[in-house]
């Protein structure tokens, strides 16, 4: 067996299950049950990454998911997912990881440079250096930066894998199954309420995993684990998840987790999505996320073999490794005590334990004694020697005076240490709970209850096996009562032993090191040192949300859960304030880093965006048409034939219409129908024009405004009976409009009989332009009377058309003699390929989006979204005729008598030509009076379409000028990087100018 | 994410249900023409936004469709009172009270 730092005996790994997977290529052994951390430990390698900003070889230091060194790159399926934790990436055989942040390899990184030239990169030091000249910034500094810094690299490829999502009720959320969380999950169970407990890593228990110097019910812990969760596993209202992190708590009890599904696998089932997002609605929570131990912050706190003293435990207890032959143990509170209890009897060196405290409890103190171990009471590590793993620690005497006197040296291949514990308070913080400070416990603790939920065990600071086992008895049972109003007879185990004992430090540790020359870190991930926390402090940072963002301390994937309170203690004695006067930073979400798709889910792809085709869509495929996107809408841009690019298919198109004609899907176009008695007083109020007086089967242009009296929506409005209309909006206007109309409706007008519907897809709408549109449909249409004395301009009928029922509107968006037909959208498909074959025969042509632009844009018709941009009337727009001014109200007549609306220099909508003719404007240039105006000059206006006429051979354009209306004939200037461009303001309608060819 | 409840379906829904319209018993003033300018913006514009107990206008948009109102704490986002449109507005001093005892 090749690893030499296995135990004999013991630990929950399958010693039967021996895996191979390699690191940096490297091929090693492991056991199932072991993490990645554990089986690199047990084959002695400490050394697994380079640290963020200097380089520094770093090790693992905890057995957790706040591991802030160990991250790794995994292989699979070709590609690498970066970032991970090594201390929560599960063996399985054939693994491949590799390290990262390092060139050209792990044992010789010439980013290590840095490290040596730290003094130059101080805190805040982008801030400081990273000024200037501007032009650096993306040649230089962002590169180097880029290149020098940072973690693993992204994948390369799409991802591969899949991800799920459920929704999921219950009456009690257990977050975390240590032995708070698992009493909490029984009792609660107990009472039949619906329970769901999820713990982040692979087996549940969490520290009860760990604990070998207790008993539950008389049972070893581990064994209680396995009874308990055998228990819960047979309750049908019990839902039990591990590997599943609680990473958000959002308002309402709104608990966000991921569940990872497969990554543990070496070969997953290929159907089963990679993670699952929970999304848990629950009447109740019980937070029972345990505590973390806090490094020691002493200088060269920061080499491989140095490792959290509980980590220790959990790697010999639970996975069967030791950290090292040879042990130092450096600690300020009782609990590391026992991990060198338990290395000693497995055979572990204990070299010291460095005990901070001048006089440690007599009971460790006997029992160190037994086991031949020294102690050194009063002492502190001030350094480590050993570059990619730790040679020898340095230890100091405490001295009444403050000072410290070197303690000598003692050799060791590793170093456990613990500065006491911090209750993981995350969700907690998330819930918008404010934590408060115990004094007596030395650290911050969940204050009151914002939400319902309740924080239970080490999370608000309660250590202890018994103590802890009953408070989460005590939650489960009082959270399932408030969430089911039930409660049952819980009997609660005991425990022995698991004492917790007390001790424990803040902040940065004395030394009679050059502290100039040494680092002491606080935040592992970001490379925060003490000195730089300190720095900040001296650069005026008062508040701690200053300092986290100028240091970065506290801004890595754990955020600051490791590093946060001896940041603070750093912070307020260099401040000179008490701790709890600096204030903590806010624990946000997600908890530990989350994979964007989880997020995503199954919205990725076509699924992303729903995608909305009209009824000409398979046609258009086939017959070559290019799409563009109009919101959601796919629609026809231009039709290409024979190689035409966009411009000539535009212009042929154009033609095409202006003389025979044109087939055009207008599916897309929003449609209302307004039904009631009070049909017309409603549109009457809702739009500008007048509707009363509109006769049945005829149609009307309406403009929509908003109540401050600017233009929102504009389209065709049809009286199909007295008591119905045929309401049109703009593509992307429709949902608004409804929105819109169902609020005056519902709120302001409830007493109008009006129902409304909202009919857009109902419908498929095929507009036939040209000269021989009448042509065109004549043989298709029965029960209408076609002429044009008959069926004028802007008129509408109910008809068939080959035999089904249609709606046929005699109306124009581009000047020509139009109709638009709308039948029932399942026969939108045959309407439309009947009549493309029909214009074949009158040497028609369908056409798209671009031309319909085009020829709308000849005749000055707005687009409203691109004419208008919300700030735009109808006086603005020319537009006054649209007004009903006799109406009594409508929404926006009050608004459009605003000073600011009625005053001069307002924009107003016109007409460009360019003098050159050959010259197209640039939608949104801007538009000014002089020709090469000074740096500064405020525009007049800007162009907001701009085309190439066919119709008239020559460019067009529309613009909103100050005082527009009255400049006509004038000229302005489009200045332009090419040089400025002479422009002459006209009206807006350039084509058929007397509109004769509309009623023919 | 907000659970809404919607006083016609008499159902609690999540948020992404709903659309939120903004603060309710802002009437449209029943004549507009008869509205001074330094009114008429007011309306548009001008809203409480206050922090604590606040009234918005919500839309079951994606359940019945239909308006109705919510007494909702800003800072913890707790719903103190939802009610039909046209019902009178809730006295919010004593909602208040209720909800912090």
């Amino acid at each position: 067996m090749s690893q030499p730092f296995r135990t004999e005996k013991g630990g929950r790994i399958d010693r039967s299950q021996q895996l191979t997977f390699t690191f940096d290529g490297e091929e090693m052994q492991g056991h199932q049950g072991d993490t990645l951390a554990s089986a690199l430990l047990a084959n002695g390698v400490h050394l697994v990454g380079r640290s963020f900003k200097y380089h520094r070889p770093r090790g693992i230091l905890t057995a957790g998911s706040e591991e802030p060194n160990a991250l790794v790159g995994v292989y699979r399926n070709g590609d690498q997912t970066p970032n991970l934790r090594a201390t929560q990436v599960e063996l399985y055989q054939g693994l491949e990881a590799i390290s990262q942040n390092r060139f050209p390899s792990l044992g010789f990184d010439v980013g290590a440079v840095n490290d040596r030239l730290s003094m130059f990169f101080p805190a805040g030091f982008y801030y400081k250096t990273f000024m200037w000249p501007k032009s650096f910034w993306d040649k230089v500094y962002e590169p180097v930066i880029r290149a020098a810094a940072g973690l693993g690299k992204p994948p390369k490829n799409p991802d591969h894998d899949h991800y799920g999502n459920l929704y999921a009720h219950c009456d009690v959320l257990v977050a975390g199954s240590g032995p708070a969380g698992l009493a909490a999950a029984l009792a609660a169970a107990e009472t039949g309420a619906k329970v769901l407990l999820c713990d982040e890593q692979a087996e549940f228990g969490g520290s009860l995993l760990t604990e070998a110097n207790a008993t539950i019910d008389g049972k070893a812990p581990a064994d209680w684990v396995a009874d308990a969760v055998a228990k819960l596993q047979a309750m049908d209202n019990v839902t039990l998840l591990s590997r599943t992190t609680a990473f958000g708590y959002f308002a309402h009890n709104y608990i966000a987790l991921v569940e990872r599904v497969t990554e543990h696998l070496p070969t997953p089932d290929p159907k089963l999505p990679r993670e699952r997002l929970w999304q848990v609605r629950a009447k109740e929570v019980v937070i029972a996320a345990g505590s973390i131990e806090r490094p020691m912050v002493f200088p060269e706190n920061d080499r491989p073999g140095i490792l959290l003293a509980e980590a220790g435990r959990t790697y010999l207890n639970r996975y069967g490794v030791k950290v090292g032959h040879k042990v130092v143990v450096a600690t300020a509170c009782d609990t590391a005590w026992q991990a060198a209890f338990d290395l000693a009897d497995h055979g572990v060196e204990v070299a010291a334990i460095v005990e901070m405290r001048e006089t440690p409890p007599e009971s460790l103190m006997s029992i160190a004694k037994a086991r031949g171990i020294r102690v050194e009471a009063g002492c502190i590590v001030t350094g480590t020697l050993g570059r990619k793993r730790i040679k020898s620690a340095l230890l100091g005497r405490l001295m009444t005076s403050g000072q410290v006197a070197s303690g000598g040296q003692v050799d060791c291949d590793a170093l456990l240490m613990s500065g006491g514990w911090t209750p993981t308070v995350s969700l907690y913080s998330q819930s918008r709970g404010k934590v408060v400070w115990d004094a007596d416990k030395g650290a911050y603790v969940p204050g009151k209850s914002v939400q319902k939920e309740r924080s239970v065990g080490a999370a608000k600071g309660l250590y202890g096996l018994q103590a802890t086992l009953e408070d989460g008895y005590a939650a489960g049972e009082e959270a399932a009562k408030a969430a089911t109003g039930k409660s049952a007879t819980i009997t609660y185990a005991t425990a022995t032993g698991g004492e917790a004992g007390d001790g424990g430090t803040l902040g940065a540790l004395p030394h009679d090191r050059n502290a100039s020359r040494v680092k002491a870190f606080v935040d592992y991930q970001n490379d925060v040192t003490a000195k730089d926390v300190k720095l900040a402090v001296r650069e005026g940072m008062q508040s701690i949300e200053h300092i986290k963002r100028y240091t970065t301390t506290g801004m890595a994937t754990d955020q600051g859960r490791l590093s946060n309170m001896n940041a603070l203690q750093i912070a307020s004695g260099a401040l000179e304030r008490p701790m709890t006067d600096v204030g903590l930073t806010t624990f946000r979400l997600p908890y530990t880093p989350t994979t964007f798709g989880v997020f995503a889910g199954v919205a990725r792809g076509d699924f992303f965006d729903p995608v909305r085709k009209t009824p000409s869509h398979d046609w258009v495929v086939d017959n070559g048409g290019v799409f563009e996107d109009v919101g959601q809408w796919k629609r026809t841009w231009y039709f290409p034939k024979n190689g035409e690019d966009m411009h000539a298919a535009v212009a042929r198109e154009c033609k095409t219409v202006r003389d025979s004609v044109g087939l055009f899907d207008a599916s897309t176009l929003g449609k209302i129908e307004v039904v009631g008695p009070d049909s017309a007083e409603f549109l009457e109020r809702m739009y500008t024009n007048p509707w009363k007086k509109l006769a049945p089967g005829r149609c009307r242009y309406g403009l929509l405004l908003n109540d401050a009296g600017f233009i929102t929506d504009d389209g065709v409005i049809g009286r199909l009976a007295e008591d119905r209309f045929h309401v049109t909006t703009t593509t992307g206007g429709a949902p608004s409009v409804f929105a819109t109309m169902e609020d005056y409706l519902q709120t302001e007008w409830p007493d109008l009989d009006v129902w409304i519907t909202s009919t857009t897809e109902q419908y498929a709408v095929a507009a036939v332009q040209g000269p021989k549109a009448r042509e065109v449909i004549a043989p298709f249409i029965e029960g209408v009377d076609l002429s044009n004395d008959a069926f004028p301009h802007m008129s509408v009928r109910e008809a068939t058309f080959c035999g089904v029922p249609c709606r046929l509107f005699r109306i124009s968006f581009t000047g020509e003699l139009g109709f638009e037909i709308n039948v029932p959208r399942r026969h939108g498909k045959m309407m439309w390929e009947t009549l493309a074959k029909e214009i074949e025969k009158h040497s028609g042509t369908t056409y798209g989006t671009e031309t319909m632009h085009v020829l709308r844009a000849e005749k000055g018709y707005i687009i409203v979204g691109q004419d208008t941009d919300g700030t735009v009337t109808p006086q603005d727009a020319g537009m006054t005729w649209a007004i009903g001014k006799k109406k009594f109200d409508f929404v926006g007549k009050r608004g459009l008598e605003r000073p600011d609306l009625v005053a001069d220099n307002r924009k107003q909508f016109v007409g460009l030509l360019t003098k050159d003719p050959k010259v197209k404007l640039e939608e949104g240039a801007q538009i000014t009076t002089a020709e090469t105006p000074a740096t500064g000059t405020p525009a007049e206006g800007h162009v907001t379409s701009s085309y190439y006429s066919p119709a008239l051979d020559r460019s067009i354009a529309l613009a909103v000028v100050k005082n527009g209306h009255a400049l006509d004939g004038k000229t302005l200037y489009v200045p332009m990087p090419e040089g400025s461009i002479p422009v002459e303001v006209t009206g807006t309608v350039f084509y058929d100018k007397e509109g004769a060819r509309i009623n023919v | 994410m907000l659970l809404v409840y919607c006083p016609y379906c008499g159902v609690s829904r999540p948020e992404t249900e709903f659309s939120c319209r903004g603060e309710a018993h802002i009437a449209r003033p029943a004549d507009p023409s008869q509205t001074s300018d330094e009114d008429w913006v007011n309306f548009l514009y001008m809203r409480s936004n206050s922090k604590g107990v606040y009234v918005e206008r919500w839309r079951h948009i994606h359940g019945c469709g239909r308006f109705f109102n919510a007494v909702r704490n800003t800072v913890s986002d707790e719903f103190l009172k939802f009610y039909k449109t046209g019902e009178p507005m809730p006295d919010l001093e004593e909602l208040a009270k209720e909800a912090g005892k």
